[in-house]
């Protein structure tokens, strides 16, 4: 018997919009301008809210809070293809998803304060309460998928991780079961290309990360996570596949953390100054900016606009976030479990 | 009634809850067309179809997690580990998600699934397949842990966890599967969690048991005055019934089938030293398995606690 050729695989890259603003009519999605602002509008929005919330830790008006500049264009493009009724699980890095899915702002900004009472996710929304530990929300979604499936209902279930978590074991055994029973989900991957100090290199022997999906039978692939029209087009793709019963697709968005893992971390001590500047030049906002001032959509004073509009509601929000009473202490027993058990009646009392 | 054993009365409040309720399904590595290791879930798949019966990969994280997000979303899944020793990769899952999703979303999503599990020593099987590291997860705020002693005890409990709004982990004792039958009712009842149950009436001395270790510490006092309660519930236990026991006797022998060090029997003799030191007449004493990985077949008698351990513990509080 001769050796023959078992399989052989190809992982595709999508890009739609380049660095200098040019598009590929052929795989530009269809988006009217009004729905192309709202995407602008909306990284703005999550660029603002980023910049503030720096700037608050610093002040020590937040706790510790991890940025997202850089990775707006893979969160708004997208979170702007979901409906209000799918099933979001999020890491901890997305708020630009909670953003464009109307996530209350004052709220968003609570969960930094370290208020729990944050996570109390508004009943017109399905998304997970923010996962800390890395990677474990993944098999959540796989769960959820299934029901969904059992209930016959008409929505996809979405979870969002970064490298980082595609080394841990949940990554894996998530992406498997949800291979082996095909289920309605999408694996949506931010690569920002370093896990605190680890870079990518450390963090996979693997030529992409969307590769991995082919291990589990099903399709993945590399979009270019600052160009929002190339999220976008990949996220509607997977979600019909998804909502038309033909399964689970693993997007990974090739994108870069511009800012430190979080405010207690210093990346001047791993990486270089130049690796950094070289990403600042593809910033997915920027880019956005070229596209739409080549058609008279953008100026520099429709941006300045737009940024104090943002300003504007980031504001609103700050003041109506710390207006906030603080947790009484008996509130962390609250929801612990449908009933207190008596010791903890016990426990409760006096706090 | 009819005469059943415990892995028949299990598949019967398996059966008899998802006939009542579409919410509730299985998943779990052979649940479906083996009928599970076990023989638990035997004849569900056919009865209820490979959507609610799901025979999953070797993937215990997955299945846990899994689990959750089914809870999540609506449904009342009833994940299935081979093993208590197979929990342990399941672990963050249980510690970080399922125990913390109500609490974690200020009541905005709840976790209500049932994790069953074999557990416990003298079946003869190979590693990490005889594990009794209950208190592990008693150390969980969240989470229930259940322990059923008999074949009636155990449909009443699992009734119970199966309609309880918070998740329960539903430890049923490997050795006892077979071992016991008892009269138990083919219509539907329900054992309030949290209660502890008075399995033998008696006056000098009180002994306090659960699972596995149930049935060995009846047979080994049966020449004493002693009441011995079942506790059923480790977390929450029932603390007032084994308060008023220890009150009323003056005496307690607690035994563990796990190892001596943070098992679940400390948590007891630090209750009743809180609640009960001015009427003990003797030291707690506490009979347990020694502080060492379960051994394999061949030593796991040397292992486990025994009657001949059980009764001089009950000498020596006696005697005190």
């Amino acid at each position: 018997m001769p050796e023959e050729l078992l399989a052989t695989f190809e992982v595709r890259r999508l890009g739609v919009l380049d660095e200098t603003g040019e598009v590929d009519q052929a795989l530009m999605p269809t988006l009217s301008d009004a729905e192309i602002w709202r995407m602008y509008e909306l990284m703005v929005l999550a660029r603002s809210f980023d910049e503030r919330a720096v700037a608050l830790q610093r002040e020590g008006r937040l706790g510790t809070y991890p940025p997202i500049r850089g990775q707006e264009a893979a969160q708004v493009g997208s979170a702007f293809a979901l409906s209000g009724t799918d099933w979001i699980f999020p890491s901890f890095r997305e708020m630009g998803v909670h953003l464009t899915l109307g996530y209350p702002i004052p709220q968003l900004l609570q969960y930094w304060t370290g208020d729990e009472r944050a996570q109390k996710v508004p009943p017109h929304l399905n998304i997970f309460p923010f996962c800390v530990a890395v990677g474990s929300q993944i098999p959540h979604a796989v769960g959820a998928a299934l029901a969904v499936r059992y209930r016959r209902d008409p929505v996809a279930v979405v979870t969002y991780f970064g490298d980082g978590a595609t080394s841990k074991g949940d990554f894996h055994e998530a992406l498997n079961m949800a291979g082996v029973f095909n289920l309605p989900v999408l694996f949506i991957c931010q690569n920002n290309q370093w896990a605190i100090s680890v870079p990518l290199k450390n963090q996979t022997a693997s030529e992409s990360l969307a590769q991995k999906a082919i291990a589990y039978g099903f399709e993945g692939v590399q979009v270019d996570g600052n160009d929002v029209f190339a999220v976008y087009r990949a996220t509607r793709q997977a979600l019909d596949k998804a909502r038309s019963g033909a399964g689970p697709t693993f997007i990974e968005c090739l994108t870069y953390r511009m800012a430190d893992h979080t405010t207690a971390d210093d990346a001047g001590r791993y990486r270089s100054e130049q690796e950094v500047a070289t990403w600042r030049d593809r910033d997915p906002i920027l880019r956005l900016e070229r596209f739409l001032a080549a058609r008279d959509a953008w100026s520099v004073e429709k941006g300045n606009e737009a940024k104090a509009r943002a300003t504007e509601v980031i504001d609103a929000a700050v003041r109506e976030m710390e207006s906030m009473a603080p947790p009484a202490a008996a509130e962390m027993f609250d929801d612990t479990q449908a009933t207190l058990n008596p010791r903890q009646a016990e426990q409760r009392k006096g706090r | 009634m009819a005469q059943l054993n415990m892995v028949q009365a299990i598949n019967q409040a398996l059966g008899d809850e998802m006939a009542r309720d579409d919410r509730v399904l299985l998943l779990g590595e052979d649940v479906g067309r083996d009928g599970g290791v076990f023989r638990v879930t035997e004849g569900l798949l056919e009865r209820f179809g490979s959507e609610r019966v799901l025979d999953t990969p070797l993937s215990e994280s997955a299945i846990m997690g899994a689990a959750i997000g089914m809870a999540a979303y609506g449904l009342r899944p009833v994940p299935e580990i081979q093993f208590l020793g197979f929990t342990y990769s399941a672990f963050e899952q249980l510690f970080a998600h399922a125990a913390r999703l109500r609490s974690r979303s200020r009541g905005r999503y709840s976790c209500p699934l049932v994790v069953r599990t074999p557990y416990g020593g003298g079946i003869k099987a190979p590693e990490l397949h005889e594990e009794s590291t209950e208190a592990i997860y008693c150390h969980i705020p969240g989470l229930k842990v259940v322990v059923p002693s008999g074949p009636y005890s155990a449909k009443g409990l699992l009734l119970a966890a199966l309609r309880d709004p918070d998740p329960v982990l539903f430890l049923e004792p490997t050795r006892l599967y077979r071992l016991l039958r008892e009269e138990v009712p083919e219509g539907d009842y329900v054992l309030e969690l949290g209660r502890a149950r008075v399995a033998r009436p008696g006056a000098a001395v009180t002994v306090i048991a659960w699972g596995s270790m149930l049935e060995r510490v009846l047979k080994s006092v049966e020449k004493y005055d002693a009441e011995v309660l079942d506790l059923l519930t480790l977390n929450p236990f029932d603390v007032a019934t084994v308060v008023a026991s220890v009150k009323r006797t003056g005496r307690a022998v607690i035994v563990q089938e796990a190892a001596k060090t943070c098992g679940f029997g400390a948590e007891i003799a630090a209750t009743l030293a809180e609640e009960a030191m001015l009427y003990l007449r003797a030291p707690i004493l506490r009979v347990t398995a020694p502080d060492v990985p379960v051994p394999l077949a061949k030593l796991i008698d040397q292992y486990l606690p025994t009657p001949e351990q059980i009764r001089a513990a009950l000498d020596e509080v006696l005697q005190y």
